[in-house]
Parts: C-alpha cells; structure tokens; sequence
C-alpha cells in the first residue's frame, strides 16, 4: 500500500490533496447528504415548507407500481444489453484474434463506435427505425410488421435494447480481444495436438480461460445499461410512449425536474446508491480474483 | 577526504525487529571499506543509514568528524551507487550525471567540465546524448558510477553495484572500481554477499551476521584467523571444513570435557598416508569430484559419522569434507584415500562456535 | 497459434467484415442524410446514396444551426463541449495526479481516511446525486458556466487510483538517488515523477476527453442559455419539436460533427486509448 522511501513533510501532503479533497466534498458528499436528508423530507407543493416524514417516501415509492415496473424494466434493459452485445463482440473477438491478414485494421474498424455519445447513438438508431421516414422502417413494413416505436412499447424496448448494445460492442470486443491475447497460444497448440477441433477448442479452452473476462464485462456491462442508456432514452423516446421505456435513472431525471416531486426524486437517488455500491462491490471482489487467476 | 566512524549504531524499526544491533566500524580517510554477509545480515540496510536514507536509532554515524544522524542525504556529502543503479530513465546520460550538480546550483560551464570529465574517464563520451535504456548493463553501471564521482563527494557509498552484471563484466568493473577509487582516494563503502568481491576489494573488511559484526579487519588476517565459525565458513570458496573435534590432541587445547570445533580450509589438505606431527589426518572415501582445470575438488564422506557442527553458510552435511587439489589428477569415486593437514593450518573454535581458541 | 486452412479463414473474414458493416451502418446513414434534401426525407424517401447538399448543409449547420427560432450555431456548441472536456480532463489528471502523489509519497495523520473518502466517490455518479447537486451549484451561482460544467464532474477516483498504481511500480531508488541529488519533493515531482507519467497521463487524457465530450445528463441539467449548450444537449433540442419540423439533414450533420473529434482521437490515438480503457478498468 505505501512505499519504504518517502518525504517528510508536515503541510505539503495536505497542499496536494486539498483540491481533490475539496472538490469531492463540495460535489460528491456534501450532494449525496443532501440526498438522503431530503429523501426524509416531504415538500408542499410551492416548495415553501417541507415536512420530516421518515421513511414515507420510500413506502410511497415501493407501493408505486410505476417503480416497481421501473426497476424490472431496467434490470430487463441491462441482461438484454449485455447478453446481445457481448455474445455478438465475442464473436468478433474470436475471429479477429485469428492468425488473419488485416487484424489491425479490423480492429480499429470494430473500436471507434465506443467514442459515439448515447444521445448521439439515439439519433442515429431513431433516425434509421422512424415509423415514418427510417430508412430501414420500409423494408420492416414490406415484411409485414407493423413498425411504430413511437406508439408501440415493446417496440420502443427493442428498439433501445438494440441501440444500447449496438454502442457497447466496441467496448466489449476490444476487453475480449485483450483477454483472448492474454491466453497463452500454446494452450490451444496443447488441445490441437490433444485432438480438440476447433469448435470444441472454444468451448473446452477459450470460453473457460475467458470466463473471468465475461464475468468482468457483464458487471461492467449492467452498470452501462444502468446509467449511460440515459443519453439513449432521452434523445429516443423520453421514457414513452406512456412510461415503457422509463429506467430508474430516467425516473430520477423525470420525476425530479418534470414532476416536481423532489423527496420521491432522492429516495430514488438513494436507492440507486445502494445498487451503485453493491454492483462496485461485486466489481471489487472480481478484481481481487482477477489478480489472483 | 573524510574518515567515516560508526559508533554503536542501533536500528530498531517500529515494529520492534532489531536489524542493526550496535554496530562500531572505523573507516579511515581514503579506505575501502567493504560490508559483506549473507542476505539480511543488515548490511545494506547500514550502508542506507550511513547515505541518510534510513534512519538510525540509536548511536552515531560520523562523517569526517560531524555527526550526520540528522543530515539529509543530500547534505552529507556522499555519493551512491544503487544494485539497480536508479538512472533516471527520462534524461539522457549527460542530465543524469549532471541532475545532482545543478540541483546544487552548480554554474552549467562548470557542470560540463566535470560531466565531460568523468565521462572521459569512464568512456562514456560517446554515450553522453543516449537514454539509460539505449545503453547496455555495464555501460549503464558506468552512468551510475559517474553519477557518483561528478560530484566529487566525501563518501562514495555502493550497494552491491556490480550484482546485476554477467560473470564475465562483474570481474572487470571490479578492477575499475578498485582502480578507480585509488586514485580518487576517496572514502569507500561497498556493500556486498559475494566474498570474492569482498577479498579482492576491501582495505578493511566487515562481515556482518544478524545485524552484528562478526569481525572487523584485514581481509587476509580474516582469512587466516577468522574469528568465529560463521567467518571461517564465509570467507574462503570452497568453504571451510567444520568439523566436531574428538581428536586428543587438539581437546587438550579446551579445558576438560568441553567439545570443541575444528575448521580445516580446503586447500590445507594433501594427500598422504603420513600424520605431521601435531597435524591431523582424516581417512575418506571419495563421493565426489569436481575438476575446474587449475584445481580439482574432491568430496569425500568419513568413515565414522561425527556430530553436526553449528554453521550457518556453506555448511557441510555431516561427515563430508572438501579437499581441494592442484592440477586435474584425482583419485576415482570409491576409493578411500587418507588426508592430513599440518599443525598450523588448524582452525579450533569453542563448541558454540563463537570463539577462536589460538592453538 | 493453431493455423487454419483457407475455408475457415475467409468464414472469419466474412464474419468480421459483417460485423464492420453493421457497426458502420447507422453512421453511413448520418452521413448520407447530411448530404440530402430534408422535403426528400421527410417524405420517406431517403437515397442510400450521398446527395448533393453537403457543403450547405454543413455550413448551416457549424454557422448558424436550425431555421427555429431558439437555433443556435453548432460551431459554438462544439466550442462549449470543447471547453468543458479539456477543463474535466486536465483537471481531473492535474488534481488526481498531486493527490495520489501525497498518498504514495508522504505519511501524514488522516491519509488513509483520506484516500477512502476519494475512493469512495467511485460509487457516487452523478446520476445518483443529480438534484441535491444542481442545487449546490445554482447557489454558488455557477449555472450556465464553464466552471458549473466540469467542477461537479472532475473529482476522478480512477485517475486517483490509476496513478497511485503507477507510483507504486516506480522503483524506490529512483527518489533516494534523487534525494542525494539534492532533490526535494517538488523537485523529484516536477523533474522525475511527472516526466515518467507522460505515458500514463496521456492514457488518460484520451479516455478522459472522450468521456467528457460525450456527457449528456449533467450539461442538459446545467445550461438554461442556448450559447452555454454542449453539442450533446443541443443535438436532443433539435428533434424535440414535432416531426414535420425536424430538419433532419442539419440533425444529422450535428451528429456527425458530434462523433467526429472523440472518434478521430481514438483512431488517431489507438495505443493510448486502448491502453487507458483498460487501465482505468483496473
């Protein structure tokens, strides 16, 4: 944790962290306080008084249907994102970490959609599957199916699911390929010469050696589609139509500055800190795992 | 120009391990002063305490006649040469030797000269414009060394500088080093596990154990005389045979009863059916032979299995011997053979191996 | 490396080659729609191929934005989001790095709890303390200003971290041979530290950026004023008004120049980026 060799000095260790000290404090716990403070407190509506009222928020917030719905609706959103954009970039990562002429170049083709901006990703997708002028809406509506995200739920679902993962493979293939790198090549020469095909290579070799990679990815994952999808949702369908596309970050933002409702809004604040402190703790104890492997 | 006196230095760290247990050693102005032992004897830590990079607990450490215990390193007028050699990788070899003379304030004219001067010396004035890791392990020894002498410091101080360099270069830039020093005539202390290095270098020769000193000399009056077992079995390659000593003759030395030990070097022994007088001879069977061209090593077992004898480093199993020969004539594996040594090639120690007891 | 025989490697290639067009797709789309006539698209009836509009459109675009009444030229918003990711990640690397050089190279009463209370920020994202954070920066009166942007979001464990890891791989002796070279903890900082970081540091400055331009949530709280709108949060203002309005042409070419600089810089700067995603991963 700290070095043998080191200075002494009395005031310049706290000269250096007191801007990262101060910042933190100012932005990140002084804010979270507030949070939890006003998650006790129940405003009136012009916002002039507010009372204490215990835990009434957050009873409110569990006997809400509308949260409830939220957070499957978010944890659905998360393992769609991450089960459709990791298989598919393992695919990628699989076939680009052959012996192949190009594999530079296939790479940087497979890496830059990670610099596109969620509400940019929206754009595009929206623009592509507009009911009215997407240009691959036609050939949807040639095969028969009634294309309307804007009107349809399940439709807008999918339509963010696909968007969400489409931002994320880049992401994904470039962890992959980083871990597929990391085997030692003479493990699979050892299952080619064990009488392995290829197929039952990747199923008996890769995928194992891989696993702590895919557990890291999928964690990393979840927490994407918890927090970044934000951008996606919004510039798509801004949570509708009606309330099926809404996640809990987006009930936050909406309920927050739309409603007014500033005591539901940082219950839900909170609730996401827990989950946000859960998830990084599982990320840790991987970590740990991942050092020792 | 300064004499280096360490007087009852103590290091306890906060955790109570005691890794210097008082330690006095007088370096005179110009010696070279080396500290050798095996691995955590303490010695390097001793020499970071002299550099001021260790703090020191208890005595003091006096550096041409001022107590340093509270100097900065960079205020104490020395000069160290890191096992890992610490350039920095950033600055080409010019800026490395010169980082410490400009952090002084040194005028860049004058900086140059002495640069200019030691790269000279040390041939490294191709090299001035490279980055330590263009640069080969022995040139980037060099760089750590005139890093050192650009300074022109009191006290040059060497953390066993040559360990990471191959057999072959370790043996040359020990010459260099040696060469070097005489005619800087400066103050030198090296820190070393190698006791060949230690031999062939030292004015003045330290061996350290367990955070003491063990014995504080000549390296050849250590060789002739060392003073317990743990230097009888250091200093000297192939080390010296201990052995629990049954032998009349030799007991009488001790007072009644008391077990004693005996340390016969290698190379005293010869082959021969004849005792000298006041000698001993050992009947063996050789095991072993090992034939390095000049000389030859023989390993042989005793016939009668004698008690294990207290030693530390290089200690034999009980019962073997090395005998060490001229030329690459030995006798086969299998035969028994007798060897002697004369009387005053005999070592004795007391039993606990602390003490030499003259014969 | 097991070599294959030719069939499977042009399966390979084929596949990769699919995966490159349905990655490239969408944006192929954003390109060829900047370039067209909006009535055209508007209408449904979009060319796959590139139109003949794109010196206009893009002109309007950067120069003065969409025909509504609120436009605001994207030029500027570039500027904006510009300024805000070099103010989150210089900031970040500048206080990141002085604070884990206190944390590595210095033992000082509270240091442990204070690395704890910075590690602790990992699990505070913005998004979690959205409001009560909005709030404390319409009281010190910095909505709708560059500090307002990146203060809130400069506070970086990771980099914290990062550094603190790197530090620690820097062998001692490099500080003792500084210290006998008459160096001081500024000085070993400034001539030693810092030029061994540069790697590092630019590692970082290129995930950093890349993050920094692309926030969305917190500038679209934050600016109220259309001059202070980051391109993020202006692109989103272009298609809130009805359908028949949308000029997707000028949407389209915003999104362009939106992905433009933190894709040129992670094509341009492939080792760097590659190297800091997965060192700030760690």
């Amino acid at each position: 944790m700290q070095k043998q060799a080191i200075f002494q000095s009395k005031l310049l260790p706290y000269a250096l962290v007191a801007p990262q000290l101060a910042i933190v404090l100012i932005f990140f716990y002084w804010p979270a306080l507030q949070a939890v403070i006003q998650s006790f407190l129940l405003q009136d509506a012009f916002g002039l008084s507010s009372t204490f009222v215990w835990f009434e928020n957050y009873i409110e917030l569990f006997k809400d249907a509308a949260y409830f719905e939220a957070i499957v609706r978010t944890f659905f959103f998360s393992f769609a994102i991450a089960v459709s954009s990791l298989s598919f970039a393992l695919l990628l990562a699989v076939m680009a970490d052959k012996p192949l002429r190009g594999s530079m170049l296939y790479r940087t083709l497979l890496i830059w959609p990670y610099a596109v901006a969620p509400p940019v990703v929206g754009v595009l997708w929206i623009f592509m599957l507009h009911p009215s002028l997407g240009v691959l809406s036609r050939y949807l509506r040639n095969m028969g199916i009634d294309w309307n995200p804007l009107l349809n739920g399940d439709q807008a679902a999918a339509l963010i699911i696909l968007a969400a993962a489409w931002k994320q493979i880049s992401y994904n293939f470039l962890f992959f390929l980083a871990g597929l790198q990391a085997i030692p090549k003479s493990v699979f020469e050892a299952a080619a010469i064990d009488g392995a095909r290829p197929m039952r290579r990747f199923w008996t070799v890769t995928f194992p050696l891989l696993s702590p990679t895919i557990f890291f990815l999928l964690v990393v994952n979840i927490v994407y589609a918890f927090f970044d999808t934000f951008g996606i949702i919004d510039t798509m369908t801004r949570g509708g139509p009606g309330t099926s596309t809404v996640t809990l970050v987006y009930k936050v933002y909406s309920d927050g500055l739309l409603g007014g409702n500033l005591g539901s809004s940082a219950a839900q604040s909170v609730i996401l800190m827990v989950m946000v402190i859960v998830l990084t703790g599982i990320q840790f104890r991987f970590v740990e795992r991942k050092v020792t492997y | 120009m300064a004499n280096v006196t360490l007087r009852n230095v103590r290091k306890t760290y906060t955790g109570g391990f005691e890794a210097i247990k008082g330690v006095n050693v007088d370096v005179a102005d110009g010696q070279f002063c080396v500290l050798v032992g095996p691995s955590g004897c303490g010695k390097s830590t001793l020499l970071r305490m002299v550099a001021g990079l260790e703090t020191v607990t208890g005595g003091e450490i006096d550096i041409g006649g001022r107590v340093v215990n509270q100097v900065e390193p960079a205020d104490r007028d020395i000069a160290m040469v890191f096992q890992n050699y610490a350039l920095y990788p950033h600055m080409s070899v010019f800026n490395n030797m010169a980082y410490g003379l400009r952090n002084r304030g040194m005028k860049e004219a004058e900086v140059k000269t002495r640069v200019d001067e030691a790269a000279r010396v040390l041939e490294l004035t191709p090299m001035l414009e490279r980055k330590p890791r263009q640069l080969s392990g022995g040139q980037r020894q060099r760089v750590a060394m005139g890093r050192a002498i650009v300074r022109q410091p009191k006290v040059f101080l060497f953390d066993e500088p040559l360990s990471n360099l191959d057999a072959k270069l370790r043996i040359a830039m020990r010459v260099e080093i040696r060469k070097l020093q005489r005619r800087l005539n400066t103050t030198s202390i090296y820190v070393t596990h190698d006791q060949l290095e230690a031999m062939t270098l030292a004015d003045i020769l330290v061996v350290m154990n367990g955070g003491q000193v063990e014995q504080v000399g000549n390296p050849l009056a250590i060789y002739e005389k060392p003073a317990t077992t743990f230097v009888a079995s250091f200093i000297g390659a192939p080390p010296m045979n201990l052995m629990s000593t049954r032998i009349d003759e030799i007991k009488s030395q001790l007072g009644a009863g008391e077990a004693g030990i005996l340390g016969i070097r290698p190379e005293d022994f010869v082959i021969t059916e004849q005792t000298p007088a006041g000698g001993v001879a050992l009947p063996l069977t050789v095991e072993a032979i090992e034939r390095v061209g000049a000389e030859t090593f023989v390993y042989g077992s005793r016939a009668q299995d004698e008690q294990r004898v207290a030693a530390t480093p290089g200690e034999l199993p009980p019962g073997e011997v090395i005998v060490r020969i001229p030329g690459s004539e030995a006798p086969p594996i299998g035969q028994k053979i007798r060897v002697a040594a004369v009387r005053n090639k005999l070592h004795l120690f007391s039993g606990d191996g602390r003490t030499r007891i003259e014969a | 490396m097991v070599e294959e025989e030719g069939f499977r490697r042009y399966v390979a290639h084929a596949i990769l080659w699919i995966g490159i067009a349905i990655v490239a797709f969408p944006v192929y789309i954003a390109i060829v729609a900047s370039t067209q006539d909006n009535a055209l698209i508007a209408n449904g009836q979009m060319s796959l191929l590139p139109g003949g509009h794109f010196f206009e459109v893009y002109y309007q675009t950067i120069f003065v934005g969409t025909s509504g009444s609120t436009r605001e030229p994207v030029g500027n918003m570039m500027l904006n989001s510009l300024v805000m990711a070099l103010a989150i990640a210089i900031g970040k690397i500048a206080i990141s790095i002085i604070s884990a050089y206190a944390i590595v190279y210095f033992r000082f009463p509270f240091r442990m709890p204070i690395f704890w209370i910075i590690f602790i920020t990992l699990m505070l994202p913005v998004e979690v303390r959205i409001y009560p954070t909005y709030k404390i920066v319409a009281d010190l009166h910095m909505l709708d200003s560059y500090a307002g942007l990146a203060l809130p979001l400069i506070a970086s464990a990771t980099a914290t971290l990062l550094f603190r890891q790197f530090f620690m791989t820097v062998p001692d002796e490099l500080l003792e041979a500084s210290r006998i070279d008459g160096a001081g903890p500024l000085r070993f900082f400034w001539d030693t530290l810092l030029p061994l970081s540069r790697t590092n540091m630019a590692a970082l400055f290129v995930i950093l950026f890349i993050l920094g331009w692309n926030q969305y949530l917190w500038p679209l709280l934050i600016t109220t004023r259309d001059d202070m709108q980051t391109i993020q949060v202006g692109i989103r203002k272009m298609i809130t008004t009805t359908d028949a309005l949308t000029e997707w042409p000028i949407v389209m070419a915003t999104a362009v120049l939106a992905m433009l600089p933190p894709v040129f810089v992670v094509v341009a700067m492939q080792k760097l980026f590659v190297r800091g995603l997965v060192e700030t991963e760690k």
